[in-house]
Formats: structure tokens, sequence, C-alpha cells
């Protein structure tokens, strides 16, 4: 038995929800005989995946639906092997960067040569080239960004690219400047209502519209989110009358802990726990730039107005430092070490600029 | 099955239908003649299509400015259709550039001599002078190796082969390499070439462009005429698509091109505090300077749900602050300094959400 989200998942264009616009737009496009490269940007759980899923159905038809799973081996410049797993159609292909790691250009170059190079051998298919959908596209390498450039002029006939991406903001000019940009917003609070409302009716169940506004407050914007608590929640509370008690994920429940620690006390002991329940967090493979934010807001949210754009200043900036340098760890702890000393002279009432030399 | 790659490397290329052919490619620049606003280029190019003698050359300017189409159209010229494909090697970032691999196709390339033939099939006279030509295109994305040991390939068959390497980076490519090349810098389009070659490609698609429509198509796309061809296709692509078809608008191009509308950047202005004056020149009033740091949070998250990409909503903000009338140079300047320190980070890979909250939050501040 799938979950809803899956269950539920929209399969062509017409059965999308929201942003009708864009459907209809993708629509004529796949009619046109003239389908760009695109490039579908928005932030998670707006619908992009889902969007480019009907797309492909709407190009193709049914076909591109039956997915099959290849084991590939590609060769890197070392001559590693690279053994990865395919997810493909008789009429597309799909590719995840992060499954590659640092070798994403040689994988990403070695596809699209070949399928560049073939013709699409089903007579009755209906378009003559072949889509390749690159997921995660922001971050596909610059290696691997230059690498798609002129390929993506010289083998149009044959095949067209989808990109899906959380934003453009990390995507060279040049491969922007190739494709159609499609922005995916997140869903507003009345389009989400009529996608739970859709689920708890297909469901045979009443959900009370404001039970439904509750979920949607928590989700903020993430229908995937929306759809897994309402399937949660309902598997807790079958009537989801009263107040309902959204369960938070335990990585955050743990988040909110660490920012009550360093509002309580502001102690180098205080800093050696902090640092062990970071530990605890990465090896469960909690992002740390999530970590960081999630900790950051509830810390927001405990102290004073005057404080609150400092502690998200730092944030940013150990957030970018994390990125550039190698060790987590560093910055994160950095990051509290600063905000324990700025909430120290915010309390105490002095200032510490006398001792900063 | 179809990823099963073909013994033969056929590649068909030009089979498109012409009428799905990205116009990028059905307009570009058959012979340099036809390359426009590189004036300078095309008479020095000219002259070597006559003498048969072309040095190592290395161009270089940003995207979308002719560079490949420029080489690729000399080449054209110089050996005609039927020689091309013996004559000249194009490789390019797509292609594994690992120096062994250069190394071996230019050597298999360089060593067969074809008899040059020169009346084409076309029935025209090429000159086809005695040597190969080389292309390595986007060139500054080989490595320092790569280009170090380029040096001694090109020296070793510089008796019959012309290298021209294209890159947007001149500083990119290593000074001993460039040293041996002919340089050429390739300008930005100016306004007038743009709007000639864009009112051509209409006209001879028949699709009807508004004036202002050419004047956004060139607005958003700063000098690179691949950017502006491409989002006229995708708008003509989109107008033609609905039923009945609709006139292109202004409006379609920023869609394309991922510009944000100007509400909505005017409304996040307007919460940071800067007065937003319309065309009317009345100061418009829906809302105001947000109160605290709740009420800018807000607004951030707001724009981040839309998708809007961080970069292009700084950018944005940006144009808006720095010409705008009543703003001190020095808030202005506070400002310019922390949108530049936020394009950094972004560049570094942070986190969008974090930057833009952070310009957002100092702006308000220096604005208070
Ligand atoms: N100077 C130019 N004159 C005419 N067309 C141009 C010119 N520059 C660019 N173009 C158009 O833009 C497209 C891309 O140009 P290209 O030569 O590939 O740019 P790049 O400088 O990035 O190599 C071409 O197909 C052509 O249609
Ligand atoms: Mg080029």
């Amino acid at each position: 038995m799938s979950l809803w989200v899956d269950k539920y998942r929209p399969r062509s264009l017409d059965d999308l929800h929201y942003h009708a616009g864009l459907s209809a737009r993708l629509r004529s496009l796949a009619a046109s005989g003239d389908f760009p490269h695109m490039l579908f940007y928005g932030p998670s759980g707006a619908g992009k995946k889902t969007r480019i899923t009907c797309t492909l159905r709407q190009l193709f038809g049914p076909g591109a639906e039956k997915l099959k799973i290849d084991q590939r081996v590609f060769m890197t410049p070392t001559k590693r092997k690279l053994d990865v797993n395919i997810v493909q159609s008789n009429f597309h292909i799909e590719i995840t960067p992060s499954d590659v790691g640092i070798y994403d250009r040689v994988v990403i170059q070695e596809i699209l040569k070949e399928i560049a190079q073939t013709q699409q051998v089903d007579l009755n298919a209906r378009q003559r080239f072949k889509v390749v959908i690159i997921n995660e596209a922001d971050s596909l390498s610059r290696d691997a960004q230059a690498a798609l450039r002129r390929t993506m002029e010289k083998y149009m006939s044959n095949m067209r690219i989808i990109l899906c991406a959380n934003s453009t903001s990390k995507l060279i000019a040049p491969i922007k400047s190739r494709c159609l940009l499609m922005r995916v917003a997140a869903p507003n609070t009345a389009e989400m209502q009529t996608c739970l409302q859709y689920v708890a009716k297909r469901e045979k169940f009443d959900l009370p519209p404001e039970a439904a506004e509750e979920i949607i407050q928590d989700a903020n914007g993430n229908l995937r989110k929306a759809l897994l608590v309402l399937e949660a929640l309902k598997m807790q509370s079958p009537d989801l009358t009263g107040p309902l008690a959204i369960a938070k994920p335990d990585w955050e429940t743990y988040c909110n802990k660490v920012a009550d620690m360093i509002v309580q006390e502001q102690t180098p002991s205080r800093v050696m726990e902090v640092r062990a329940k970071f530990y605890e967090l990465l090896s469960h493979c909690i992002p740390p730039t999530v970590i960081l934010k999630t900790v950051a807001e509830r810390v927001v949210e405990r102290v004073d107005e005057s404080l609150k754009a400092d502690v998200m200043h730092w944030a940013a900036i150990y957030e970018v430092r994390m990125r550039v340098g190698s060790k987590k760890i560093f910055h994160l702890e950095a990051w509290v070490v600063k905000i324990m000393s700025l909430y120290k002279q915010f309390v105490f009432g002095f200032s510490m600029d006398d001792f900063e030399a | 099955m179809f990823l099963k790659p073909q013994t033969t490397k056929a590649a068909p290329k030009h089979t498109v239908d012409p009428a799905n052919q990205p116009w990028v490619e059905k307009y570009r620049p058959k012979t340099i003649d036809d390359v426009s606003a590189q004036e300078h280029i095309v008479a020095v190019l000219q002259k070597t299509l006559t003498s048969s003698n072309l040095p190592h050359m290395l161009f270089y300017g940003p995207p979308g400015t002719g560079k490949t189409s420029t080489i690729l159209a000399l080449s054209r010229q110089l050996f005609g259709p039927d020689n091309f494909r013996n004559r000249v090697l194009e490789l390019n970032a797509s292609d594994e550039r690992g120096i062994a691999i250069v190394r071996d196709k230019i050597k298999n390339f360089a060593r067969q001599t074809p008899r040059a033939q020169t009346v084409a099939s076309d029935g025209k006279v090429y000159p086809c002078p005695p040597y190969k030509i080389i292309i390595l295109d986007e060139a500054d994305s080989m490595t320092q190796d790569a280009q170090s040991a380029l040096r001694r390939i090109m020296e070793t068959h510089a008796r019959i082969t012309r290298f021209c390497l294209v890159c947007n980076y001149v500083t990119r490519i290593i000074e001993p390499l460039a040293s041996r090349c002919s340089k050429f810098r390739f300008k930005p389009l100016d306004t007038s070439s743009t709007s000639l070659r864009l009112q051509h490609i209409s006209s001879t698609e028949q699709i009807p462009v508004s004036l202002p429509v050419i004047d956004t198509l060139i607005s958003v796309s700063g000098g690179d005429l691949r950017r502006a061809i491409t989002y006229l296709q995708s708008a003509s692509r989109l107008s033609s698509s609905t039923s009945p078809p609709t006139e292109i608008t202004s409006q379609d191009i920023h869609e394309i091109a991922g510009v944000i509308p100007n509400p909505v950047i005017n409304s996040f202005a307007k919460v940071l505090g800067v007065d937003i004056i319309d065309d009317s020149g009345m100061d418009v009033d829906d809302g105001g300077r947000a109160k605290g740091f709740d009420a800018v949070r807000g607004k951030v998250k707001e724009l981040m749900r839309e998708g809007y990409s961080a970069s292009q909503l700084l950018s944005q903000l940006h144009d808006l602050i720095v010409p705008h009338p009543t703003l001190s140079a020095r808030q202005k300047s506070q400002c310019a300094m922390v949108i530049a320190e936020a394009d950094k980070a972004l560049c570094d890979g942070a986190d969008e959400e974090l930057w833009v909250l952070e310009v957002a939050l100092k702006v308000h501040k220096f604005l208070a």
C-alpha cells in the first residue's frame, strides 16, 4: 500500500490542482512539436517533479510511466569503476547528480552522448527526441554545467533536457539562457486546502477545514509535507477534531532543545554540551544548514527584538563558511559561541566593543 | 535498450525539420559577413580568406556574441561543405578533454592529409588552404595542465594545423598559450544590431513583434544575442500555442527570462523602507515600512515560497535602490555593500533564504 502522497499524485497535466496557467502552457508546448529544453525551479514540495512527470506523459503517453532501473557502470578518467542506478523508460532517462558525487560530469556526458547518438527506435513513439531529466540540477558541479552547454545546442534533434532545481542562482548563465524557465511557486493556503480536501474525499473521510488549516500552516508551502502529516494525523486520531498534535520530527525537537540550551546558559561547559548534540544530529545525516537554520529560528523566537537581526546575520555568515570550509562542526560551534557572547552582552547591558581590539 | 551506444558514431546532425529547429541554430551566421556588430574582427578575418594564411587564434568575449558562429562560418568559407568534416575538428567542454585524449584526437586528426577538392558539390570554389583547423570551444574550462600540454601539441603540429581557442575569460587561458595566438575580442552586441537581428528573425518567421517587446528583449538579454533569440522563440512558442494565438507582450518576455515582476520587487522594497514612486510621480501607498524583525522575515519567507531566485531578487533590488531619487548616497553605498556581500556568499553556495534575509534586515536598518 502506498502513501497518500504517491497514491494521489496527479498523473496527467489535467489532474494538477493548481497553477492552471502553467499547466496550460505545458500542454500547448507538448502539443506544438517544438518542445524546448526546460528548467523547472521552485521550493521543495511545490510540485516540480510531479509536473515534469505529467509533462512527459503528455508528450509520450502512458509508456513514459513504465519505469525500469538499470545498473550501469561508468569509468572515471582515473579508471575507477562507478556503479550507478539509472531510472528510465523507453522515452526518457533520469539522472541525480548527488548519486555520482564528484563524477557528475563523466556520467552526464556519457549518458547525453549516448542518447544524442541514438535515434528513437520505437516507430510508434510520438516524439523523435528523448528526454533527459536532471534532478537537483543546482548541485551540478561547474564542470558538469560547462559540459552541458554546447551539448544542449548540438544535439537538439534527438534530445531535450529538463532540469529540476530549487533555485536558478547556482546555474551558470549559459545554461539558463538555453532553457525555457518554468517557475513553480509553492501552492498558497487555498490551493493546499483544495489538495488536502481532494485526498480526504478520495479516502472517504471528512476533513474539518480548520484542521486542514493547521496542517497547512505547519507545512509552510510544502505540499508533500502537508500530505504526509495529514496521513499521520489520520492514523492517530481518525476523527480529526479537537486540538491537533502535529508531531515534529525528532531532529527538529532536538534542534529546538539546542536553541533552548543556548538561551538558558552561556558558559564553556554549555558549549561542550551543545557540541555533543550537534555531533548527534550530524551523525543522523541532518544537513548542517538545516541544523543551523532550525536552531537559529528558534533562538530568534526566544530573544529580545534588538538581538534578532544579529542572530540571523551570524547564521548567514557561518553558514557560508560551512560551505567553503571543510569541518562543519567548527562553524556551527563558532556560531553558538558568537550568539552566547552577544546574548551575554545584552543581558549585562554593556558593550564588548572595548574588549575587541 | 536505447542506452547502448551505437558503434558507428553517426550523430545525424541536420535532419531536424527546419520548422522545429532552434532559432539560434537556424539563424547562426552562415558567412562571416553575416556576423553583426563585430566589424573589426570580420574585416581582419576577411583578409585571411584571400591570403590563405591563418594564425592561431584566440576568440574571447561574453556569451552569445558570435564567437562560435564566427569560427564555424570562417571554416565553412575556407573549406566548403565537402571538406569541412575532415578539415575541421571541433572540441568543446562536453567532450572528454583529458589531455591524453585531446592529444590522441588531435594526432589522429592531423595525420591524414586528405586531398583538397576545391570545387565543391555545391558548384562553388573554396580556397581550401593546406592546413586543418582545430577549434577548442569553451577553452577556459580546460585545466591548467591540459593547457600547458596543449602548447607542445600546437608546436608539434604547427605545420599543418591552426588552432582556434574560444573562451569567455581570456585570463583563464595560460599566458604561454595566449601569446601564441592572435587575439580577437568580441564585444557585447549593441542595441541597434541586436534590434535589427531580432527584427530580421521575426519578419522571416512571420511573427508580429512590437518595438517595446524588442526593447524588453534587449534589456533582459544584456548584449547576449543567444539569450535574446531563445527568449523570442520561447515567447513565440507560447503565444502561438494558445488558441486563438495571442500577441507577445513584454510581460511574457519577463516571465520567460525569470525576471521578477515590478510590483513584487516594489512591495519588497517598500517593506524595507524604500519609498516607491510610481509612474505618475505619486508615492504609492499600500502598506509601508515593516515595523520589526518578524514583518521583514515574513516578507522574505513569502518571496522564497514564490520560488524567485535570490540572485535575481537581489539584482533587481539593487537596480531599484541605486538610482533612487530620495535615498542618500550613504544609504545607497551601505545597501550596495551588503548586496555585494550576499552575491559573493551565493556564489560560494550559501543558503538563499539566509542571505536574502540578511540583505533585507540590513537594508531595513540602513533606511531606518
Ligand atoms: N555577432 C552576431 N551576429 C549574428 N548572430 C549572432 C551574433 N552573435 C551571436 N549570434 C546569434 O547567437 C547564437 C549564439 O552565438 P555563438 O556564436 O554560439 O555565441 P558564443 O559567442 O557564445 O560562441 C548564434 O546562433 C547566432 O544566432
Ligand atoms: Mg560558444
